[in-house]
């Protein structure tokens, strides 16, 4: 038998099953579930925080070395700021939207790949707090490596702040929106070459030139035209703007578009998980 | 009140595999129901569709009267399964994963410590709550996936294939298992391929093939169908021809081994006094399968004729 067991203190009897069992409401398993799946989310990035916090931060390190001590002093002053002024917030943002991606990417395609992903898709959790609850945990590591990567930033440059509610919105949208992408490619994804594509030739090139390291204007006319089809660019601009109150592109515009993408990944998301695609046969 | 009622279901999988056609099946509340089958009879189709993980490509379905199309999530809530395959996150805790399978059905986290350790300790696990659970042996990660499933306590419990690979001593403990979360009010669907496993806990059966319903009793009257059973003797005399009995039919299979087919209208004493008579004990005697084996492979042999 397997009760009693383990040899210390007797188990408590089982519950009573069946008919007469309280069931909560449907919110109320939503909002539990959905605090679950945030507390797994967390309890994951700090377990392995070796490979979640920590490469963001000696990767800054050399970063603002290389780019913005070697080479930023023979780029001068941009907007009024020195380069390693500039350079800080878009590095910031650079490292928070590759982490909110990763962590979504990886914790849903291993999960998928590990199959617990039928844990949560046999619950009765509706999927848009499936979506949520994965998306909160990609904003939470992004924010986690933001800070991380501030506290290295402030260790080379003094850092003002001009309008810190652009900081605080920027951050959150963008984590959110790229969590989000990193959730559709965990959804597509069959293997983890196909986990690793997207970053590699899509992610990092659109960061590189979203005017993390240089200013558009500093671009010729057609490559300026070229970059406002990037949405980087909008979110790194957005950002900045929230540290030194210069940008590139225009604000308000740079917070829409940012908000509209948002929206549309989760609705996109929303849609492929309800779709099943992916995770049902 | 029916526990799990479907209604014409079908599947058809993009490949154009049929693993449904049409199945109607009910399960009355409080059972303890075998669905048996052989491989690729739809079995785990049928359970992915009821627990979602398959989506279903005609027919109903409902969990204690709630609709999987109208009232998913209220169905869902109902129900606990124990899938074939170990799908836990092999990296996290016991605890981790049954506290966190507690609050993705709106379990409050404190209460799910509490039951978390219940099921832990009645499922032999508490001293392993603490280590990641890829360390755990083969049976004890089918203890934790019954444990997972007991969280929320459900109404249903659906347990595909719960004790392959178990070994035979906690097999048996976890029919003891089993058997009392039955008795306690929850009904248990149960797919496995040691019959002998069905025909000890379960009291209504379904056998599926080929994607359908080709029968559907009572155990006992499904076990009272069998006309003839083969049974196998150890003899203590050395036998070199096997012996001429009247009405029976003797195949030696060594010196020491018979094996003899009696009809339900035949009796064993009657064997056994000519067997006495020409001078062969028999030490021992059993079945050459489980009783539910023999049904099962007629049923599934004539089905596929």
């Amino acid at each position: 038998m397997l009760s009693p067991a383990d040899g210390d203190a007797p188990p408590p009897p089982l519950a009573e099953h069946g008919a007469g069992a309280s069931v909560p409401s449907l919110a109320r398993i939503g909002w539990i579930g959905f605090r679950t799946i945030v507390i797994r989310e967390y309890g994951r990035i700090v377990r392995i925080w070796g490979q979640t916090l920590v490469p963001s931060g000696v990767n800054a390190v050399l970063y603002f070395v290389i780019f913005g001590g070697l080479i930023g002093r023979r780029v001068g002053v941009i907007g009024g700021f020195s380069y390693m002024q500039f350079l800080a917030p878009g590095m910031i943002m650079m490292w928070l939207i590759n982490n909110a991606y990763a962590n979504t990417v990886s914790s849903f395609f291993g999960a998928k790949f590990g199959k617990h992903i039928e844990e949560l898709l046999v619950s009765p959790l509706p999927n848009w707090i499936i979506v949520l609850g994965y998306t909160c945990g990609g904003v939470i590591r992004g924010l986690l490596v933001a800070l991380v990567v501030t506290a290295v930033s402030l260790l080379f440059a003094r850092l003002p702040i001009e309008h810190p509610i652009a900081i605080v919105v920027a951050a959150l949208l963008t984590s959110t929106a790229f969590s989000l992408a990193g959730l559709i490619n965990a959804i597509f994804a069959r293997n983890f070459d196909q986990v690793n594509l997207v970053p590699l030739f899509v992610l990092t090139p659109l960061t590189y030139f979203g005017g993390v390291f240089y200013s558009v204007s500093m671009l010729p006319g057609w490559a300026q035209k070229v970059s406002l089809a990037n949405p980087i660019l909008y979110m790194v601009n957005a950002f900045r703007y929230g540290f030194l109150g210069v940008s590139d592109i225009n604000v308000p515009v740079a917070f829409a578009l940012t908000a509209g993408l948002t929206v549309a990944l989760f609705l996109l998301s929303l849609t492929l998980l309800s779709r099943g695609v992916g995770v049902r046969d | 009140m029916l526990a799990l009622s479907t209604r014409a279901l079908t599947k058809t999988y993009h490949n154009g595999v049929q693993a449904l056609r049409g199945v109607d099946l009910d399960v009355e509340q409080g059972d303890f129901f075998a669905l048996l089958g052989p491989n690729g009879a739809g079995k785990t189709t049928l359970i992915g569709i009821v627990t979602s993980l398959v989506t279903k490509s005609g027919g109903a379905a409902s969990i204690f009267g709630y609709d999987i199309d109208a009232q998913l999530e209220r169905a869902k809530s109902c129900i606990g399964v124990v899938p074939q395959e170990i799908n836990f996150n092999q990296f996290e805790s016991p605890m981790t994963i049954v506290v966190n399978q507690a609050g993705f059905y709106g379990v409050p986290r404190r209460e799910a410590r509490q039951r978390a350790e219940r099921y832990l300790r009645q499922l032999q696990l508490w001293e392993k709550r603490s280590g990641a659970a890829r360390g755990l042996s083969g049976g004890m990660k089918r203890r934790l996936m019954i444990a997972r499933a007991l969280m929320h306590e459900p109404r249903l419990l659906i347990l595909d294939e719960p004790t392959a690979g178990v070994d035979i001593e906690i097999r048996r403990s976890m029919w003891e298992f089993l058997r009392e979360i039955n008795e306690r009010g929850t009904t248990i669907i149960l797919t496995t391929h040691y019959l002998e496993e069905a025909e000890n806990l379960c009291r209504n059966i379904a056998i599926i093939d080929g994607g359908a319903i080709i029968e559907r009793d009572r155990m006992s009257n499904l076990l009272r169908r069998l006309n003839s059973e083969t049974f196998v003797l150890n003899t203590r005399e050395h036998t070199a021809q096997p012996p001429l009995v009247p009405g029976f039919a003797m195949r030696l299979i060594d010196p020491h081994t018979l094996e003899v087919e009696i009809s339900k209208e035949q009796n064993l004493n009657e064997l056994f006094a000519h067997l006495s008579t020409l001078g062969v004990n028999v030490l021992s005697m059993r079945n050459k399968v489980n009783r539910l084996e023999e049904i099962f492979m007629r049923l599934v042999e004539n089905h596929d004729a």
